[in-house]
């Protein structure tokens, strides 16, 4: 049966669960309670939970201020309003002032696909990334979720967690989701080419090598979930037994996975690395899964990258 | 006589030190300095309950300078508390690699936030209040803003929150000096009438000298008592206030006086300070 749980729910109940015994848990919200599946938590936790209003510059800020003072505050906005509305909080309050904030970018990519640009996130693994002290984490399915999320609480550092708005297809199950804070997961080696994926693009990878591996074309996939601090350390493990390198990334061709992918290989074992990713333009409109199709963003794509390059 | 007398007094050297400061550095936000030097020191003397020993105590009093460019005053006044050394402060501001930079930094003892980009002192202060109230904790919260920042739309989405929160453990002060970096604030971008706006936004309004350090404390005082709601205290002041060399000039928002201008405002700082003595 299919997954009907989409990851912004997994962070709601983990958080749940955890903020029953840790009162400095708190979540904020600009008028998106509802969006981010945290009505819930608003309505169990009403002593630790801040609505501010549509002021997503607000929203970061505060919490940072709540952060100074020892509270463990998760910022929930859509991820287009959150990574560039409130950029500079993010820059200046969270990362610059070292501040134990959380936020959490809901409806990330093209979740939003039809209500057109202004609500898509394609730049926010650039710019989020591009802040010294920030960290990007865009997990692939709820298990992982829920596994990042608890690593998330047990430190004091800010961090961007983008998320999708519909249910994914399960990566993992529940009892077997390995899992290592800023490691990436090996979910299937070969030596013929590394496929390196992030949040929405793990299962398309997955089905990817899934098809390939029928053609006789072995792959590594690797779900790069810790997209910032990349692990450098798996990936040029992988790249060098591999012949060519494929990325696949819900964001824009320029500063996300694919560049950070190609930047460290490229400095340290070259091999040809070929990006697939949104296109620098406006996204066509329709459902994420249309989107994803019209831009060969799926298993069929990327075992067709692999197939060309190889040939 | 004023209960502030002593203060008075030695703000007149502590206007010297934010003059020594900027000198030393190559630089320095000096005509902000002089107006925000009264509220800053009657906060840190008179009402901030943190010392350079409870700097991590969570009940301690907080404040953040959201006009960050005003560092000189703040490292005067920090110096003066005993967060800092005067003497280091003035060795190493604005050199290359040095934890005294042009704004505020986190690093130092004694400040709690980064700023520098204006318009998140209040969120962040509002941030901190509500954390004071949902621990239950008695300390207040401070930030000190410049008037030309309050074109910036993030201080009206927390003048909106602080309200709507009733944070009435959070105080700000708007350093009213009527100048920014390209002129008067009424023809750059009006803020006038600028008491009805924060009384729309549900605050309580206090106006008051900001040159007067009595003025001012009494209104830090006031502000304590009120229930419900946050306090601002517009802090009507003069850019360059001490000497007529910078006074209410603009040009003197970032500026390093020439030998013969900072042997005149050194002369002016001294005479402030004997009239400050020979006041009854």
């Amino acid at each position: 049966m299919p997954n009907k749980i989409p990851n912004r729910q997994a962070i709601c109940e983990t958080l749940m669960a955890h903020a029953k015994t840790d009162r400095d848990i708190v979540a904020l919200c600009s008028d998106s309670r509802g969006s981010a599946s945290m009505t819930p938590f608003f309505e169990a936790f009403p002593d630790q939970s801040v609505e501010v209003g549509i002021a997503e510059q607000d929203l970061v800020g505060i919490a940072a201020g709540l952060a100074a003072c020892g509270k463990k505050p998760y910022a929930f906005s859509p991820a287009s309003f959150l990574s560039t509305r409130s950029y500079e909080q993010s820059k200046v309050d969270v990362a610059y002032s070292d501040t134990n904030v959380k936020l959490i970018g809901i409806s990330g990519g093209v979740s939003y696909g039809a209500l057109g640009m202004s609500h898509h996130s394609a730049q926010d693994i650039a710019a989020m990334s591009a802040i010294p002290n920030m960290r990007v984490y865009l997990p692939s399915d709820r298990h992982q979720t829920k596994k990042l999320m608890e690593a998330l609480l047990e430190d004091k550092k800010g961090a961007y967690i983008r998320v999708g708005r519909n249910p994914v297809e399960d990566i993992y199950t529940e009892d077997n989701c390995p899992f290592e804070l800023d490691r990436a997961t090996v979910l299937r080696e070969g030596t013929d080419a590394l496929l390196v994926a992030c949040g929405e693009m793990v299962r398309p990878a997955l089905d990817a090598a899934e098809l390939l591996a029928e053609e006789g074309i072995a792959c590594t996939v690797l779900d790069m979930y810790c997209v910032k601090p990349l692990d450098t350390e798996t990936l040029l493990k992988y790249a060098q037994r591999a012949k060519i390198v494929v990325t696949a990334e819900e964001h824009a061709p320029t500063g996300g996975l694919g560049s950070m992918v190609a930047q460290a290989i490229g400095e340290n074992c070259p091999r040809f690395v070929k990006n697939l990713s949104l296109p620098d333009a406006p996204v066509i409109t329709g459902t994420s899964r249309e989107v994803f199709d019209a831009y060969g963003l799926n298993a069929a794509g990327i075992a067709q990258a692999v197939r060309s390059i190889l040939k | 006589m004023s209960g502030n007398r002593e203060l008075i007094i030695h703000s007149w050297d502590l206007r010297q030190d934010v003059l020594d400061i900027v000198m030393a550095g190559g630089g320095g936000h000096i005509g902000g300095d002089m107006s925000v030097l009264a509220p800053l020191l009657v906060l840190y003397k008179k009402h901030l309950r943190i010392t350079p020993e409870t700097v991590d105590d969570p009940n301690r009093d907080r404040f953040v300078l959201s006009k960050g460019h005003s560092m000189e005053a703040y490292y005067a006044v920090l110096c003066d508390c005993g967060f800092l050394n005067l003497a280091d402060v003035k060795a190493r501001f604005n050199k290359l690699g040095s934890p005294y930079i042009g704004h505020p930094h986190n690093v130092l003892p004694g400040i709690e936030m980064n700023s520098g980009s204006l318009g998140h002192g209040l969120p962040v202060c509002v941030g901190m209040a509500l954390a004071g109230k949902m621990d239950k904790r008695d300390y207040r919260v401070y930030t000190i803003m410049g008037d030309g920042e309050l074109a910036e739309g993030s201080v009206w989405e927390g003048a909106m929150a602080a309200s709507n929160f009733g944070l009435d453990n959070l105080c700000a002060v708007i350093d009213r000096n009527r100048l920014q970096i390209s002129g008067c604030t009424e023809d750059v971008m009006r803020q006038d009438p600028l008491e009805e706006r924060w009384t729309a936004f549900g605050w309580n309004v206090l106006s008051v000298d900001g040159r007067s350090l009595d003025a001012l404390d009494a209104a830090f005082e006031a502000a304590k008592a009120v229930k419900g709601r946050p306090t601002v205290i517009i802090s009507n002041s003069v850019k360059g206030y001490g000497s007529p060399v910078m006074a209410n000039k603009a040009g003197w928002h970032h500026k390093v006086p020439t030998a013969e201008e900072y042997e005149q405002i050194k002369a002016d700082f001294l005479r402030g300070k004997e009239a400050a003595q020979n006041a009854q």
